[in-house]
């Protein structure tokens, strides 16, 4: 990664892990909770929320030496909410199954602390490169849970990986029955929870 | 400077006109390919509960389903005897005005006789209007299949309708019973007990999904009842 300086490489790697979004910050629960019922919804959330946090970050941080401060957090929404109907009209358009699956979640992401987060927290303070690296990171950190979750939830709750059938016949023949709390948003709540505890005490991170 | 309310509302302006404009281009370029989307898709589901099975190495494209369409239905619209409407296409209803009215979806293939009708229905589930379509054999009372297009039900509980294991349990179900009566199918909780006598229209539940179902129960019903004068038809039309 010779591209990127030290600095940069920090924005870029900290929310993936040391910073993670969902399980440090504890944002973006709701459509983590939604979405997670099968990989391929959580791969193409991910891909949407990486969109609009990486050129929300980078509009804001572009506009942010002309955004009065007192309109900052509408100025902010609008450009949010406007990359979000954009990815969900090109979604309809183009993977038209997709947005079926996806549904309301794909409109949710206006709603999505991260977002919003970084846009105050980050882009109003920093150039557009760091800004665009920083919304990268926290998507792909935010996309990387998801999609954990996901694969636990696809193989307990369906059985399948990615739509395609892990768990052999023969076990259901022999009166194994997939887990119904996985395809509930309460399954969801416990993989988070428990991924959430095992990477604090693996890392060691206490809250202060 | 950057406080001033003169400043703060051009700039506000200036940002809802470029947002604004953007936003539109792209809905209106992209309408076109949406509303294909919904067309085609609406298309795969009469297709799909009519029984034409696609393949997985196979999937069916925009045009294979556009020609698969064309060349093996033929649509009509019957008035509420039952009766078909001549010199009238499926697009001319207007469902606001024309509720008597309602289309009908042939199987047609080439050199064969009709070998099934969808007929679209339409109905609450438990958060949302679910859309699809059922399809009946050329005897007008057995099931051939059923499909959902459209639902906002939960992803993994009610929205499993759209499901194949739940849609194939519909299949060779009855919509009538010895006395000819219209009895619908019925979604029941948990799995149908094959003893019963009442299993002929009878279908397994879905686990979670009770309220969707019996919205479906519902709304088949009513959707099956608008459409008996015409399925009335046909079945005397077998017997002579």
């Amino acid at each position: 990664m010779a591209l990127l300086n030290k600095k940069s490489q920090a924005v870029l790697n900290d929310p993936l892990m040391n910073n993670n979004p969902i399980t440090l910050q504890v944002l973006g629960i709701c459509s983590a909770l939604a979405v997670t019922v099968k990989v391929d919804t959580a791969i193409i959330m991910t891909l949407a929320v990486v969109f609009v946090l990486s050129m929300s970050n980078t509009l804001i941080s572009m506009l942010r030496n002309f955004i009065p401060s007192r309109v900052r957090i509408i100025v902010q929404l609008a450009i949010i909410a406007s990359l979000v109907i954009l990815t969900d009209q090109v979604l309809r358009a183009f993977m038209y199954e997709m947005s079926k699956q996806l549904s309301v979640f794909v409109g949710l992401i206006i709603t999505n602390c991260i977002v919003m987060g970084r846009a105050e927290a980050f882009a109003m303070q920093n150039k557009p490169p760091q800004s665009f690296l920083d919304g990268l990171g926290n998507g792909l950190g935010y996309g990387i849970i998801l999609i954990a979750v996901s694969i636990f939830r696809e193989i307990l709750g369906s059985g399948t990986l990615y739509g395609f059938q892990v768990i052999p016949s023969a076990l259901y023949d022999s009166g194994y029955v997939n887990n119904g709390l996985m395809v509930l948003s309460p399954g969801a709540f416990i993989i988070l929870g428990l991924i959430i505890w095992i990477q604090r005490t693996v890392y060691n991170i206490e809250e202060n | 400077m950057r406080q001033s309310n003169s400043y703060t509302l051009i700039f506000m302006g200036i940002v809802t006109i470029i947002l604004g404009f953007l936003l539109s281009i792209a809905a209106t370029s992209l309408k076109e390919r949406q509303e294909i989307n919904v067309a085609i898709d609406i298309k795969k589901n009469i297709l799909r509960s009519l029984d034409f099975p696609e393949s997985q190495d196979e999937p069916w494209t925009t045009e294979s389903i556009q020609t698969m369409f064309d060349k093996n239905i033929v649509s009509y619209v019957v008035d509420a005897a039952g009766e078909k409407v001549d010199g009238m296409k499926v697009e001319d209803i207007d469902p606001l005005t024309q509720r008597d009215l309602s289309p009908v979806f042939c199987k047609k293939r080439k050199g064969k006789e009709i070998e099934g009708y969808a007929v679209p229905i339409a109905g609450k589930g438990l958060w949302s209007t679910l859309y699809g379509y059922i399809a009946l054999e050329s005897d007008g009372i057995t099931v051939k299949g059923i499909t959902f297009y459209k639902h906002g039900e939960t992803p993994g509980l009610g929205g499993e309708v759209e499901k194949e294991w739940f849609t194939q349990n519909f299949i060779g179900k009855r919509i009538i019973d010895e006395q000819s009566n219209l009895v619908g199918i019925q979604v029941v909780k948990g799995q149908v007990d094959a003893s019963s006598e009442n299993a002929f229209h009878q279908v397994d539940g879905i686990s979670g999904a009770t309220m969707t179902t019996k919205g479906l129960n519902n709304f088949l019903m009513t959707d099956l009842q608008k459409y008996e004068p015409f399925f009335k038809r046909i079945r005397t039309k077998g017997n002579s």
